[in-house]
């Protein structure tokens, strides 16, 4: 109770308030231009949020975080275009919705969905907070190091067809994050003699670029792409109702998104398809999935947004983060001197409920203004995305400009950003780059510590946690090749 | 329903090319860029997480470029100079980003994102002045709202005292 009232008092600040509502609000409108999402306005903003208190930079970010998918099934539903990637499965059923006229309700019952899922995911988390009180004191050097490289492993499988890419892309990011003065020996490493790369190549200067620039780079050089959007008549309260016949759906889809948001690496996208399979596995109409099936649409909206409440858990206990979102958000940590870890939640378990509040609290503000501003929403999906290319240039040098005021970290950014580009171009993803930096960093600090009270390889593993972990590690890995390998043989089947 | 692989572009065995070309070169200066000690472990070698990932980036290289042959992604003239036209923008960038400490941010961002808007075939007096209305907006609400650190305009030398530290703070 004490901790409770302790989180009412740190939430209970008009900063923080403010950081909510336009967190919420903003993202809810940068969620719905196709082409922006939350990590180019969660990049730009984030030095911005250095100047302001940990949590009031954090609810700001968690508010665009938690709030863009909300934002994201608006175009989905009504011009066939995800606002952010992980409502591409809501395209699916959203769009024959609104061919058949229905496309009020899809809002209504995405909107519900959607607000179901996140205030799940919060009591979830809530309530699981004292074990992860209890268990993350376990966590030494070696558990959090299995932790890392589990999560690294994760990000590059989870890239289905495309595991060569992440693999060789999460190998650039531990690559970039060894450049500059190594921490112990003093020693330089692959400076080539160049004092701006001294330093080594700062996160934010990459994330930036690969997120901010390339998409402005994207959307400049692309052709222009304009949308127009009727406005829809009547209120969008009775998705609640219509929620109701699927709670079974949105229960488990919002389990499916804890779940996932909880491991690292893995995330929306898996989330959002097991809920969006069980579903039409489990539907008495699985025939109507993909032509606007209101129960496909529920599992996918609610599964993603019980997403990022839960992969605030690895960040927080761990000081892991799980996908690229969080991964920037680290670095908010980092600047105010908050260690995210285990001592986080032994230390500050005020400052960790606070932030679960927080989340609790934007849902609701985020539906609210979704049920009164969706027509003024629709406005903002009609800008050309060329002119948008435009304002997201502008605004990543405020982004990157800001940091140390150099020339050098906007080449840097705007080189990364041309990378960036090649990949979207190519379809390769970017996030393996990312968390390959980040897990990078935290895997050569936790290993360097934990080999030092270690004799054998077995003494590595002889922990229960760091067992577990190293066992799901054997155990992904060789699930994978076992895939693969039958695969083969079925093609090698068909062949003859 | 089955979750889709993305399909191979054209363009991705240059891309793999290039990347593997990178990397080896990165690999045959693993020895002249990092330090390795004779005494203490392995693990804690400078050398070890930099070979970690130069070695990653050479094998899955290596393996993304097979891959690509093997699936005979058709490889295509345009895509690379699709990449280079984003090298355009990067250079107006880098152009906004000379011209902010010498005539202002202020200045700066409406000129830039009013020429941007000229270049990119905005031509209607709404579209010029949205394009400025941009600039405008985004100086107002990160230096004088949320006072980022943006430093002042070499022009600003030249103003009258009073406009100057006006001009400094805010714009």
């Amino acid at each position: 109770m004490d901790i409770l009232l302790s989180s009412f008092a740190i939430l209970a600040r008009w900063d923080v308030l403010a950081a909510l509502l336009v967190g919420s609000a903003g993202g809810v409108v940068i969620g719905a231009i196709p082409g922006v999402g939350p990590a180019v306005a969660i990049a730009i903003l984030l030095p911005a949020t250095f100047s302001l208190d940990p949590i009031v930079g954090l609810t700001a970010l968690l508010g665009i975080y938690g709030s863009s998918m909300y934002g994201g099934a608006i175009p989905a539903i009504l011009i066939n275009t995800p606002g952010t990637a992980v409502n591409a499965l809501t395209t699916y059923e959203g769009t024959p919705m609104t061919k058949r006229g229905e496309a009020r309700r899809a809002l209504s019952l995405a909107y519900s969905a959607s607000f179901f899922g996140g205030v799940f995911s919060v009591i979830c988390l809530i309530a699981l907070s004292p074990v992860l009180a209890w268990i993350a004191p376990m966590f030494g050097s070696r558990e959090i190091f299995l932790a890392a490289l589990l999560g690294i492993v994760l990000v590059v499988l989870a890239h289905r067809g495309q595991i060569m890419a992440a693999g060789m892309l999460a190998c650039l990011g531990i690559f970039l994050n060894t450049i500059g003065l190594e921490p112990i020996q003093y020693s330089q490493r692959y400076t080539f003699g160049q004092s701006w790369l001294s330093g080594g190549i700062d996160l934010i200067v990459v994330v930036l670029g690969l997120f901010a620039l390339s998409q402005a780079f994207v959307l400049l050089v692309e052709p222009d792409k304009r949308s127009h959007i009727d406005a829809l008549r009547g209120g969008f309260f009775s998705g609640f109702k219509e929620l109701a016949l699927y709670k079974r759906v949105a229960t488990v889809a919002s389990g499916f998104g804890v779940m996932m948001g909880m491991i690292p690496g893995v995330g929306e996208f898996t989330a959002q398809f097991m809920s969006y399979t069980y579903a039409q596995k489990t539907s008495r109409t699985p025939e109507m999935f993909g032509r606007g099936s209101p129960e496909g649409l529920v599992a996918s909206e609610a599964s993603n947004n019980a997403v990022p409440a839960a992969a605030m858990i690895p960040l927080l206990a761990l000081g892991i983060p799980g996908e690229a979102l969080t991964a920037m958000m680290l670095s908010v940590f980092y600047v105010h001197n908050v260690v995210p870890g285990p001592g986080l939640f032994q230390n500050q378990m005020d400052f960790v409920v606070a932030l679960y509040l927080a989340l609790l609290i934007l849902n609701v503000l985020v539906l609210v203004f979704l049920l009164f501003s969706t027509n003024t929403l629709l406005r903002v999906i009609e800008i050309p995305t060329r002119f948008l290319g435009i304002a997201v240039l502008t605004l990543s040098f405020v982004g990157v400009y800001s940091l140390r005021n150099s020339a050098v970290d906007c080449a840097v950014a705007g080189a990364f950003g041309i990378f960036g580009f090649i990949l979207k171009r190519l379809n390769l993803p970017i996030v393996p780059i990312i968390l390959g930096m980040v897990l990078g960093g935290i895997m050569e600090a936790k290993l360097r510590t934990s080999m030092m009270r270690v004799k054998t390889p077995f003494d590595f593993i002889d922990r229960p946690i760091a067992f577990i972990l190293f066992l799901i590690i054997v155990l992904v890995v060789a699930s994978h090749f076992r895939g693969v390998w039958r695969a083969w043989r079925s093609d090698k089947g068909k062949s003859r | 329903m089955k979750q889709q692989a993305r399909p191979f572009q054209p363009g991705s065995m240059l891309f793999a090319a290039a990347f593997l070309i990178g990397s080896l070169i990165l690999l045959s200066q693993l020895g002249a860029e990092t330090k390795f000690s004779a005494k203490g472990q392995m693990f804690a070698q400078p050398r070890f997480w930099p070979a970690v990932g130069v070695i990653g980036m050479v094998v899955f290289g290596a393996a993304y470029l097979a891959e690509t042959y093997r699936r005979r992604v058709p490889t295509s003239g345009v895509e690379p100079l699709i990449w280079l036209r984003a090298v355009e923008y990067f250079v107006w960038f880098m152009a906004y980003v000379i011209a902010v400490p010498i005539i202002g941010y202020l200045a700066a961002s409406i000129c830039f994102t009013v020429l941007l808007a000229l270049r990119l075939g905005y031509r209607s007096a709404r579209h010029l002045g949205l394009a400025a209305g941009v600039g405008i907006a985004v100086v107002l609400v990160f230096k004088t709202g949320l006072s980022v650190k943006i430093p002042g305009g070499a022009v600003y030398e030249y103003l009258p005292d009073a406009l100057r530290n006006v001009m400094i703070v805010n714009f």
